[in-house]
């Protein structure tokens, strides 16, 4: 049966967390070890989204958590980093829809909306009583986001918006999706809509048959002439830097994600290695190439917070660069990972089962590699930004 | 309602003891605290019945500097304001001491209703709010699972043994030391945490209290558990011998 998580923390790096920003990390924790750990395993293998969950999460104030004002904490990045690593600790899918819903939806009402757009979505939004979604990918487009076909029209005052999107998590259990879609009388600049999910022309519809993300919604979308007031547009909204923006906010919390991931598959290695015995009834962890993947996993983990942590600071200093943060999302991501299989390897046939949450961890993390700017991509955005040559 | 709860921190439940150095008390490096458990059942009980009669609750803590977290966390739970008694001898204190420096600090709090755990998780003595109570010259009730208020008084359902109650009416004020367990404990929301920020903490040095006479229960010697192993074989006819157990069993190992 899997093991109560025992905090990681090798190298004192709680001490140089703020009191603060340790008790946030603690009632995170105590949050998922109470309501998600009990029942994920569950809904992995139903491939059902703990929707019981949304509501208790809303009064911890888990959504939108660095945002200020409108219901929602006012959390420092880094709070808000660590509340991420918690819940990824529990499930990436878990983490994915807190993500979505307050970096990729909260975030642009706030940063793109009018007042009367934030009046009427941030306080229900951070209150978990509406969900949104964030349609980007296209089934065409998704390493190059600024190649897609989703066009909004003029029709007096009104938009027409048609096209397609896909891989799109909560898209079925949204209240609100937010669209970028390239405006066809603005020199087809990409801009963001507000799209209410009930709005004729509206369609979504499950991506089934996932063995990732199984405790997240994935959707396609599909919007055949969906009528808008001009009220639904972001009106601060302008060119493929507005979704960029967003994805910046979410990647940011998946670095701190991972980690999470990471700590949960390490800690369990750890607790198995030392109950588990082969060869003159002494513990796996006495085998020195069983330590060699302990050592490396810690390691890592540590080297991972180091870097999430001063990226940060950065953010809470506002001296962040997009490519401080993407690598801080393909280092995290990469080594939690590699934690994962090496976890797996530790626990023998016990590894690929869901008495324990590495598989689990493992198969997440592959769609985590994937979303919010591929591994390959997050290489390239940092060897731009070193050698100034764009290789994409 | 004016509520005083007071709360102790504590090592967290699986730490790594180690003897310290004197041999009188634990190290106490490199260990995380948590709130005693018990407490933390007590200030639950205290913001629900503020929750429900309004009032205030003030969170009171004896204890070295790292003790401003466990403060913060009752705070961000939804006590309004907390009392902090700054001190890094408590385990060189009596259960008289840190009563004595406990009544002192809240004296003039003229509080309706104390509470405080049923016993610590550390020392275990289950003493302190008792003690509290008579230097306060207040009634008291133990082992508290249930509290209903009406106005001056209160109804509470002590825990007996073997699986018996007793239900007790008292005036206020009054001092209750509650059971663990009794409820679900709230968590400390992020908003809440935020809040925290901003409530006050009245910081009492120790100093500046009057001084405890000297601890009259003292710790001679902390130590964990001694296994002892030892073989006796018993010989004589079968009965002989196990006259000889019997007689052992009783007196020796004193287990029948
Ligand atoms: C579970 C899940 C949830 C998702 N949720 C959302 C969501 O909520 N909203 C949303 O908009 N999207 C979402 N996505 C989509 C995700 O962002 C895309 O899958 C991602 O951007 C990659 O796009 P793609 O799948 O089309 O892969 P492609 O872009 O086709 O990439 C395929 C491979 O080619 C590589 N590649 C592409 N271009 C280059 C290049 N120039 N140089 C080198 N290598 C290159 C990539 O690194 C990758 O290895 C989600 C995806 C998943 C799996």
């Amino acid at each position: 049966m899997a093991f109560k998580f025992k905090n990681v923390d090798f190298i004192g790096f709680d001490a140089i967390l703020s009191e603060d920003e340790r008790l946030v990390r603690d009632t995170a924790r105590r949050f998922i070890d109470d309501n998600l750990i009990p029942i994920i395993e569950e809904c992995n293998r139903e491939g059902r989204f703990p929707r019981e969950l949304v509501k208790p999460m809303g009064e911890m104030g888990f959504f939108g958590a660095n945002l200020h004002g409108y219901g929602c904490a006012g959390m420092s990045n880094v709070e808000y980093g660590l509340v991420t690593q918690e819940m990824e600790r529990g499930d990436s899918g878990i983490r994915s829809f807190v993500s979505v819903q307050s970096a990729l939806v909260m975030y642009p009402i706030y940063t793109f909306g009018s007042d009367e757009q934030k009046d009427e979505w941030l306080p229900a939004m951070a209150k978990g009583e509406k969900l949104g979604c964030f349609g980007l990918t296209e089934p065409d487009f998704g390493s190059n986001p600024g190649g897609m076909r989703t066009r909004a029209r003029r029709d007096g005052t009104d938009y027409i918006l048609n096209g397609e999107k896909m891989w799109i998590t909560s898209g079925s259990i949204a209240d609100v999706a937010v669209i970028w879609a390239k405006m066809e009388d603005e020199n087809d600049l990409v801009r963001g809509f507000l799209v209410p999910t009930k709005t004729p022309g509206f369609r979504a519809y499950d991506v089934h048959g996932k063995w990732s993300l199984r405790a997240s919604v994935t959707s396609g979308l599909s919007l055949q002439d969906v009528r808008l007031p001009a009220s639904a547009l972001l009106p601060g909204s302008g060119g493929l830097k507005s979704p960029l923006m967003c994805l910046n906010q979410a990647r940011y919390g998946i670095g701190w994600g991972a980690l999470g991931a990471a700590m949960s598959c390490y800690d369990t290695a750890l607790q198995y290695s030392l109950m588990r015995k082969q060869f003159r009834d002494q513990p796996i962890a006495s085998h020195q190439l069983v330590q060699e993947k302990l050592a490396w996993m810690i390691t890592e983990i540590t080297k991972g917070q180091l870097l999430s942590l001063q990226v940060g600071r950065l953010k809470d200093s506002g001296k962040v660069s997009h490519e401080h943060i993407s690598m801080a999302k393909r280092n995290n991501v990469a080594i939690a990972l590699e934690c994962a299989r090496m976890a797996r390897d530790v626990l023998g046939a016990n590894g690929i089962s869901d008495d324990y949450p590495v598989m689990r961890h493992m198969m997440n993390l592959e769609s985590v590699k994937t979303y919010e700017g591929t591994q390959d991509i997050h290489t390239l955005i940092i060897g731009q930004a070193i050698t100034g040559i764009a290789a994409f | 309602m004016k509520i005083i709860v007071a709360i102790k921190q504590v090592p967290v439940r699986d730490s790594n003891l180690r003897i310290d150095a004197s041999g009188h008390w634990i190290d106490e490096d490199d260990l995380s605290y948590e709130i005693n458990e018990p407490d933390a059942y007590a200030l639950e009980e205290a913001l629900q019945l503020k929750e429900k009669h309004g009032g205030e609750v003030v969170a009171l803590l004896a204890g070295p500097e790292r003790g401003s977290q466990t403060i913060r966390e009752a705070l961000a739970k939804g006590a309004d304001r907390a009392i902090h008694i700054e001190c890094d001898d408590l385990a060189s204190l009596d259960t008289l001491g840190i009563a004595n420096r406990l009544a002192a600090a809240i004296k003039d709090e003229k509080a309706d209703l104390i509470l405080t755990g049923l016993q610590s998780d550390d020392l275990g003595l289950g003493q302190t709010g008792v003690v509290l109570a008579e230097l306060l010259g207040i009634p008291h009730a133990t082992i508290i699972m249930q509290v209903e208020a009406a106005s001056g008084s209160i109804k509470v359902k002590r825990e007996l043994e073997d699986g018996w109650f007793q239900h007790v009416e008292m005036p206020l004020p009054a001092l209750l030391t509650i059971q663990s367990g009794i409820s679900k404990l709230r968590y400390a929301t992020l908003m809440g945490i935020k809040k925290a920020k901003t409530k006050e903490v009245r910081r009492v040095s120790a100093g500046d209290l009057p001084q405890a006479a000297a601890a009259t229960v003292t710790i001679e010697r902390v130590y964990l558990p001694e296994k002892k192993k030892e073989t006796q074989l018993i010989d004589g006819s079968p009965k002989e011998a196990a006259a000889k157990l019997v007689e052992k069993l009783k007196f020796e190992v004193r287990v029948i």
